[in-house]
């Protein structure tokens, strides 16, 4: 489904050029659930935006459910966003001053649709994560957790070909972080293809397939059987 | 679950726009809601400046009102000949006149007229003084006829108008108006009492109903003598000039009588062909039309000179747009990563740019409208202010299109934000 060939991405600042990411190929199929590691500066989130259609690389070509992705202007990409990527972001951007339910009903908007229907699916994506009870609170209402529950059931409520988390559990108490994991893990069974960007291996683990980075080019790219997310044990958080 | 939704694509392009554009403006009320205090602050430029349009528009045209109302006495059945000078003839002292054989000639040769009415103007022609015992009033005097009244709509207030008997026999005698005759300091019923005007004495039979003030100018210091009458005391000294009125008996032919009428005076004038002519027939309610466009033009002129405070509103509102538009660098960078359009930002930002403008006018709207009452109310005998619908309209208008045009730059730098610059945006 995911296809990218000798993918490159060059910084100029100045005088001196930065390769972020050089020759990168990746193949992901449906329903595959992906951790995407490595060191800060290895390239990871540069990858991610690229794969996420927020950037354009500087070489290669990438098509998303086999459409050409390099090439297009902006406003064609923003549309591949709408409707094939559902992001989750570390920081869980949501909108400060609308309720959660309007927060999910987001990417429904730029899409055309009716603002009954636009309600009604993104009730049923915050009861898809559990929060059919808070659809009224505003993100400051809401715990972290919560919070970023909201942003996965935002994802999901388009109904892309592929959901983007990057680093997930990044601004959660461990506790929270492993309750994100199980949702996350949950929705791949349900069929949804996931990439996770993320530099601790603890969450690494969870993941079907693995995928390293270092100094811009893939380092490693394997296969595991994932280790369940357990709801009881003590997590300890291993930084890379 | 990774099907892209089919019902989305049914979604028709209109019915599309029409939930983006409500979002928007459901959006961008919320925005100004979230900073109430800014948001007003911001608006208090379009405030002003659209209340200070709506006041001055609303006395101006209050006033104009008035007046027109007041000049609408004349008939519209009514036409008017009178002499034309040039005003570089006037310089070089001709005069055109109207003589009393271009009367008679009008009288018999021209068919479906009535009420034909000559005025012609005393006070030039001799000391346009009047004396009552120790008191003395200048003021205008002119000698007509019995018709005058219908044609004027003015009737006495006391005593008699003058009669057709009056003129036959060039009585000497006169009707005031009422500031005449209180400057006479004439008693209240004044009929029987005599005036003086130059070295001839004339009766007073009676005073006409006041007509008010216009432009602080009282409408009723003047003085009437049966036409006869006029140009016996008249014609010593100079050849008279006259103005005629007429009414005419069928609408349809206003028009072709108006014609028949010039024509007849350019053959009595000896008027050649490529001359122009040297008096005007004119509709009646022409003074009322002529005011009525002049009072426009004042009003849209003035209008438009304190519209230009509204440009500094406007600024207001861009100024703030652009803080606006980095504090929520955030969230664009959100709703792009989303999926939204620059199309869709930028109108996002240009709504709310017209939303707070449009506010700020309607706001504006209801102050002018106080505003201009509280100053005619404070203004002695000044006349109730108006506004028109087209102001109201105007100012909603305006202001939106201010917001649109001070949006542009604001809403524009929104959506030319690249998403992924304004996502790490701290």
């Amino acid at each position: 489904m995911i296809h990218l060939q000798g993918i490159g991405k060059t910084y100029r600042l100045g005088e001196t050029e930065f390769a972020a990411l050089t020759d990168v190929d990746l193949t992901v199929e449906r329903n595959e659930f992906v951790a995407l590691t490595g060191a800060s500066g290895s390239g990871k989130s540069t990858l991610m935006n690229i794969l996420g259609c927020l950037d354009s690389p500087t070489a290669g070509t990438y098509s998303l459910d086999g459409e050409a992705v390099a090439g297009l202007d902006e406003d064609q990409l923003a549309r591949v966003r709408n409707r094939k990527i559902g992001f989750i972001f570390q920081n869980f951007y949501l909108m400060p001053r609308v309720s959660a339910l309007d927060n999910v009903a987001q990417p429904l908007i730029y899409r055309g649709v009716s603002p009954a229907v636009r309600r009604e699916r993104a009730r049923e994506a915050l009861t898809r994560v559990g929060l059919a009870e808070r659809t009224h609170h505003k993100p400051n209402e809401l715990s972290g957790g919560q919070r970023q529950r909201v942003a996965i059931a935002r994802a999901l409520v388009g109904r892309p070909e592929l959901l983007l988390a990057d680093e997930p559990t990044g601004n959660l108490d461990s506790r929270t972080a492993k309750e994100i994991m199980a949702l996350l893990a949950d929705l791949h069974r349900d069929g949804v293809t996931l990439m996770i960007v993320t530099h601790d291996p603890g969450i690494a683990s969870h993941c079907h397939r693995v995928v390293r980075l270092h100094d811009g080019r893939i380092a490693e790219d394997f296969t595991q059987s994932p280790r369940p997310v357990d709801l009881t044990e003590q997590h300890t958080p291993v930084h890379a | 679950m990774n099907a892209i939704a089919d019902e989305d694509k049914d979604a028709g392009r209109f019915q599309s726009s029409w939930y983006a554009i409500q979002e928007c403006v459901r959006s961008a009320l919320s925005s100004i809601r979230a900073h109430g205090l800014r948001s007003s602050l911001t608006m208090l430029g379009i405030v002003i400046g659209v209340a200070s349009v709506i006041c001055v528009i609303a006395l101006v045209q209050g006033l104009s009102e008035s007046i027109s109302s007041q000049l609408q006495g004349l008939g519209g059945s009514t036409l008017t000949l009178r002499s034309y000078t040039p005003f570089e003839d006037q310089l070089r002292g001709k005069h055109n006149r109207l003589r009393l054989q271009d009367l008679d000639e009008l009288r018999h040769r021209i068919d479906g007229i009535s009420n034909i009415t000559p005025i012609v103007f005393a006070g030039g022609g001799m000391n346009s003084q009047v004396r009552y015992g120790a008191n003395t009033a200048t003021g205008q005097m002119f000698g007509t006829t019995a018709n005058y009244q219908d044609v004027q709509k003015i009737f006495p207030r006391s005593g008699r108008f003058l009669t057709d008997s009056d003129d036959a026999s060039r009585r000497r005698v006169v009707v005031l108006g009422e500031k005449m005759r209180r400057d006479l300091k004439l008693p209240e019923n004044p009929a029987g009492e005599f005036v003086q005007i130059g070295s001839e004495w004339f009766k007073v039979v009676g005073v006409l109903e006041p007509r008010g003030e216009m432009f602080g100018m009282s409408q009723d210091n003047y003085l009437l003598m049966p036409f006869q009458t006029a140009l016996v005391v008249n014609g010593v000294v100079m050849q008279p000039d006259l103005w005629i009125t007429f009414s005419v008996n069928d609408l349809e032919e206003m028009e072709n009588t108006k014609l028949r009428v010039a024509m007849l005076m350019r053959q009595l004038h000896q008027i050649r062909d490529k001359q122009p002519d040297d008096f005007v027939v004119e509709a009646s309610d022409m003074i009322a039309k002529t005011f009525k466009q002049i009072s426009t033009t004042i009003t849209l002129v003035v209008a438009g000179i304190v519209s230009i405070s509204l440009l500094v509103g406007g600024v207001g509102i861009m100024n703030i747009m652009l803080v606006s538009v980095t504090e929520r660098t955030r969230e664009i960078g959100i709703a792009k990563a989303l999926g939204a359009r620059r199309q869709y930002v930028l109108m996002q930002f240009l709504i709310e740019a017209m939303v707070l403008a449009v506010i700020g006018g309607l706001i504006g709207i209801v102050l002018g409208f106080g505003l201009s009452y509280g100053i005619a109310q404070s203004i002695p005998d000044f006349p109730s202010p108006s506004v028109p619908w087209w102001a109201v309209l105007g100012a909603c208008a305006f202001s939106g299109l201010i917001g649109v045009i001070f949006g542009i730059l604001p809403a524009s730098k929104a959506a030319n934000l690249a998403p992924i610059d304004a996502l790490r945006y701290e």
